[in-house]
């Protein structure tokens, strides 16, 4: 039995969207957190701890995200945890998120000249410290691009999650179409959708970076 | 009793050995010149005082305290030795006045107010009290450098190391830092200077060090080393760097 695309169609999109929204969001900061502690631990003087590092990195960077959702949703019921799709879903993209944003924020942090640190420990300063007040307010500047663009990335890449059955914005979109069958009116309000999250986010990384420019 | 004892010091990078048993005392006050070829070990040496960079062998001596003892707080240490490098190293994201009270502010947990009266005190020792609000890339290489001098002053240290902080100087750049120099000398400052400017040697320096090949190949008096070397090795290399 197939229905018309109506308004109250366009109303249940944007309200999976909100979904979208907040999975990217969970995912952003879960991964974000993960992202912080691997990029420091890939600048300790500590070896063992880089390597743990490097191989969380390497590991989630070589395998499929698709592979990360199936095996919290499917594979932790087999050891008796039971997961609903959402922490499934949530879970995995940190991981996922995480290793990219360490990756990415590694990179900016190694981007800071060598003697930067050695000026901040001539002086006295900790570690934590040169990391602190110089490392770090440099590789920020430098990291803000690629990271906004990671989480563009992201925000679409959530859509992933519709297989295993998270109804966020293209789940949604598939139930409508089934319904309606309007793939065309469908899929096209749905990458405006996409479209009107991610166009604003590149305009704020810009303006980010052009005023932490003047602000050096 | 000496500042800083170098003894029977060895410092390799794999199987390159840099510093080949090195030994040498600077005394308080003393300021000394440390001339030689490139890759002779002149900068090693210094990041090696400083604690930056362990030695295989030998033992270095600041004030009393093993630098080389893994239990030395290396970060005490390096509040009391500042270093000057080459290339500036200032801080680019920050102003003259946060590049120079970041330390005591942080490290010695001074009052903002009192760092502020600090970094004018040091900024007028280097001449450029009036760039206290600028940032490094608005100032020219020889105010840089000049900046980094006073960043360290701000510490107080009791020995300053300079590593050929006027060689990516233009020529007319390269006095006004020198003269920085020759004003810390004047009040008293302990100073191990490498350096290319003889005639700057002779005339500051109490002795000099000439460095080849990783070891101490001839040191003295600044005007008896510089006017008459011992050493083939020293004549070619003050004839190279005077002509
Ligand atoms: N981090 C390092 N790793 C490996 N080798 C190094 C390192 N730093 C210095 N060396 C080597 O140690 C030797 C001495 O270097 P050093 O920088 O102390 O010489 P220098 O006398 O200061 O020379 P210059 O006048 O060119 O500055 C050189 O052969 C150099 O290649
Ligand atoms: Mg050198």
């Amino acid at each position: 039995m197939i229905r018309e695309f109506g308004f109250i169609d366009f109303m249940y999109l944007l309200a999976a969207a909100r979904w979208t929204v907040a999975l990217s969001g969970v995912a952003f900061l879960g991964g974000g957190l993960v992202g912080l502690l691997v990029a420091l631990m890939r600048v300790t003087p500590l070896a063992p701890v880089r390597w743990l590092a490097t191989i969380y990195v390497q590991a989630v960077q070589g395998t499929p995200l698709l592979a990360w959702l199936f095996l919290f949703y499917f594979g932790l019921p087999l050891v008796g945890l039971v997961v609903n799709p959402w922490i499934a879903a949530a879970t995995a993209f940190a991981i996922y998120a995480g290793a990219f944003l360490g990756d990415i924020w590694r990179g900016a942090l190694a981007a800071i000249p060598r003697t930067q640190w050695e000026a901040g420990a001539s002086l006295g300063l900790s570690f934590l410290d040169q990391l602190r007040y110089i490392i770090m307010p440099q590789a920020v500047r430098i990291a803000i691009p690629p990271t906004v663009g990671f989480l563009v990335q992201l925000i679409k890449n959530t859509s992933l999650a519709a297989a295993i059955g998270f109804v966020e914005l293209t789940r949604e979109a598939q139930i409508t179409n089934a319904s309606t069958f309007r793939p065309m009116t469908v899929f096209v309000i749905v990458a405006a959708i996409y479209f009107a999250m991610c166009f604003p986010l590149t305009q704020w990384s810009r303006y980010l970076e052009q005023r932490l420019h003047v602000a050096r | 009793m000496s500042l800083v004892e170098l003894s029977h010091v060895v410092k390799r990078f794999g199987t390159n050995t840099v510093l080949d048993d090195v030994s040498m005392t600077v005394a308080p006050g003393e300021i000394i010149a440390v001339i030689g070829r490139s890759g002779s070990g002149k900068s090693t040496m210094l990041r090696c005082i400083n604690g930056l960079e362990p030695i295989q062998d030998g033992r270095i001596l600041f004030d009393g305290a093993v630098v080389n003892d893994p239990q030395t707080d290396l970060r005490a240490l390096r509040q009391r030795v500042g270093i000057v490098f080459q290339s500036y190293n200032l801080f680019p994201h920050l102003s003259v006045e946060k590049n120079i009270t970041l330390a005591p502010r942080v490290v010695k947990n001074m009052s903002e107010s009192e760092a502020r009266e600090l970094a004018r005190e040091v900024l007028r020792k280097v001449g450029l009290e009036e760039k206290i609000g600028a940032y490094p890339d608005q100032l020219s290489g020889g105010q840089q450098q000049r900046v980094a001098i006073a960043r360290s002053l701000a510490m107080r240290p009791q020995l300053m190391l300079f590593d050929e902080i006027t060689s990516a100087l233009d020529p007319e750049l390269t006095g006004e830092v020198l003269k920085v120099l020759e004003a810390m000398a004047g009040d008293g400052m302990t100073m191990l200077l490498v350096t290319h400017e003889i005639g700057f040697a002779k005339r500051v320096a109490s002795r000099v060090v000439f460095m080849h090949q990783g070891r101490i190949w001839e040191e003295g008096t600044a005007a008896e080393t510089l006017s008459a070397p011992r050493t083939q090795e020293l004549e070619t290399f003050l004839s190279a760097v005077l002509h």
